[in-house]
């Protein structure tokens, strides 16, 4: 899908990622335009955070090629990493240190000068809601205040790409309107590249500019919303993502080997 | 604030908070200490070898240092149990800086500890030979340390989970000490036996720390030091090249 005049922030041809003799990611391919807000659909076990994994360097493809703000996350990992940020779906703070020490530590990482690092501290800690504990370990709060922290840290410094795996899952829906307001403005300000997961489709249907639904490791449908419902002849996108990836579709017709990977999916659950 | 300083940091203040590892880190060595070195003293003096305190205390800091230098390498297991590690491999920040980071907040905490330990074998008898030989001490307590807590975080990349770790433990860490000279000295001994405590880095670590606390030393301090550097060295090469290839 190259659009005349924009430069792709994110592209992807055949990737795979294998482990063992099971396929999580089957030959996908897809692009990202600068400055767009991408969604990234799919049932459990589809293969979005393996992607999400290969895209920032932390899990090496079987086979394809990537590319992310024009650096192959595989050869110029140095590169590539300038180039995002990431929440990531699962726990990723140190518990043993309080939340404005988390934050610090991402801030120094990402060598933001100290004043502006102070600044945007101060001001997600405030956005999250998390100001008045700032200076409690962070294996003192709950679920949630922890993975509104995740998203304060993740937002700490201004990447040309972000990724956010489920970022708001398990948040409530004021804190989760507050955050997609502040990840839009990011965008509208900044230009930033926005690739994100999660399984509230009216969410993704607000925020999105584009989305692609994958299931079962293969992309099975991209584009906007309206295309999406268009094509399912569907009202909302949850209808069009459900005749997509089939209401009961793993159950109906599935090969033995289907019934093995989704045996093996609960497993792991 | 630089990278190296925000990793160092974070490792002091974890060891600050969790006092109960601290203190119990500290038992073994304190152990070996007393125990070996009221129990052993009487027959070690008899059969000529003077003031077993005296030679037992640089060893028991040497193990102290040992213990805790590998126990800190090996926290990245947990670092990517908690998930904590991912924040780290993700950063545009350079897999030496990572692990120089990690290795000098654990070495660090692995020198105050064995300063603990060797503190308390003063209380118990010991006297440092040349207190003027005091900074020297210090700093091949700082290199033991770096060497083991850059081996153990080296080994813990490539674990996934704390399963191995009584492999580590009984196959590594135990032979190390007890196969160094930190309980008896490297002399008459058979064959075998001094040619593992010879390929043994420990060995000259306790060497140093005999030569700079007790002023008796079987390698010579130069060759101590261009072991135990040379070998930190090829450590870090290879622990940072092993954090390149983590995948999570
Ligand atoms: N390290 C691993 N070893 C073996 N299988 C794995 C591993 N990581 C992921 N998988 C498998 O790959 C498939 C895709 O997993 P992935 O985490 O990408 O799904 P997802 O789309 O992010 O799902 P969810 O919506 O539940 O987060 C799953 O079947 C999972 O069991
Ligand atoms: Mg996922």
């Amino acid at each position: 899908m190259k659009r005349a005049g924009q430069k792709a922030a994110i592209s992807v041809e055949s990737l795979f990622r294998k482990f063992g003799n099971f396929t999580a990611v089957d030959g996908i391919s897809f692009e990202v335009s600068s400055g767009e807000i991408f969604a990234f659909l799919g049932p459990n076990g589809a293969g979005k955070t393996t992607t999400i994994k290969m895209l920032t360097t932390l899990l090496h493809p079987t086979r394809g090629k990537m590319m992310v703000n024009g650096f192959d996350p595989v050869h110029e990992k140095d590169a590539a990493r300038h180039s995002f940020g990431i929440v990531f779906q699962d726990p990723s703070l140190d518990d043993e240190l309080t939340a404005q020490e988390n934050m610090e530590f991402h801030g120094v990482l990402y060598g933001i000068p100290n004043v502006l690092r102070r600044e945007r501290i101060s001001y997600l800690l405030d956005l999250v809601e998390l100001s008045e504990r700032k200076n409690s370990l962070v294996r003192t709060f709950s679920g949630g205040m922890k993975r509104r922290l995740e998203i304060a840290r993740g937002l700490l410094h201004h990447p040309k790409i972000l990724f956010l795996d489920e970022p708001t899952l398990g948040l409530d829906p004021q804190t989760r309107n507050k955050i997609w307001e502040y990840v839009k403005s990011l965008n509208k300000k900044e230009g930033m590249t926005i690739f994100f997961t999660t399984h509230y489709m009216d969410e993704a249907e607000k925020v999105a500019d584009r989305i692609a639904i994958i299931d079962n490791g293969k992309i099975v449908a991209q584009g906007t919303a309206g295309e999406l419902k268009k094509t399912t002849k569907s009202k909302s996108l949850e209808e069009s993502f459900l005749k997509l990836t089939g209401h009961h579709i793993r159950e109906e017709n599935s090969s033995p080997k289907d019934r093995m990977r989704l045996d093996r999916r609960l497993w792991r659950r | 604030m630089g990278i190296l300083y925000v990793m160092w940091l974070r490792q002091l203040k974890r060891y600050w908070r969790s006092k109960p590892r601290m203190v119990g880190m500290l038992g073994l060595p304190l152990l070996f200490l007393v125990a070996l070195g009221f129990g052993f003293g009487p027959i070690y003096q008899k059969a000529g070898g003077g003031d077993y305190i005296q030679f037992l205390a640089p060893g028991v800091t040497a193990m102290t240092i040992l213990f805790a230098a590998m126990f800190s390498g090996i926290e990245v297991i947990w670092d990517r149990q908690f998930g904590f590690l991912k924040e780290t491999l993700v950063a545009p920040v350079s897999r030496l800086q990572i692990m120089l980071g990690r290795t000098l907040g654990g070495a660090t905490v692995a020198v105050i500890q064995g300063i603990i330990v060797l503190a308390i074998s003063m209380l118990v008898g010991f006297r440092i030979s040349d207190l003027i030989l005091l900074p020297l001490a210090l700093f091949f307590m700082f290199l033991i340390a770096l060497l083991f807590t850059a081996l153990g975080t080296a080994i813990a990349s490539m674990l996934e989970d704390m399963q191995a770790f009584p492999l580590i433990m009984n196959f590594i860490i135990m032979p190390l000490f007890f196969l160094s000279g930190a309980l008896f000295p490297l002399v008459g001994l058979p064959d075998a036996i001094m040619v593992i405590a010879l390929f043994n880095p420990l060995s000259y670590g306790v060497d140093a720390l005999h030569a700079m606390l007790g002023g008796i030393s079987t390698f010579g301090i130069w060759i101590d030091f261009i072991v135990l550097g040379a070998l930190t060295l090829a450590v870090f090469a290879a622990g940072s090249y092993l954090f390149e290839k983590i995948e999570i």
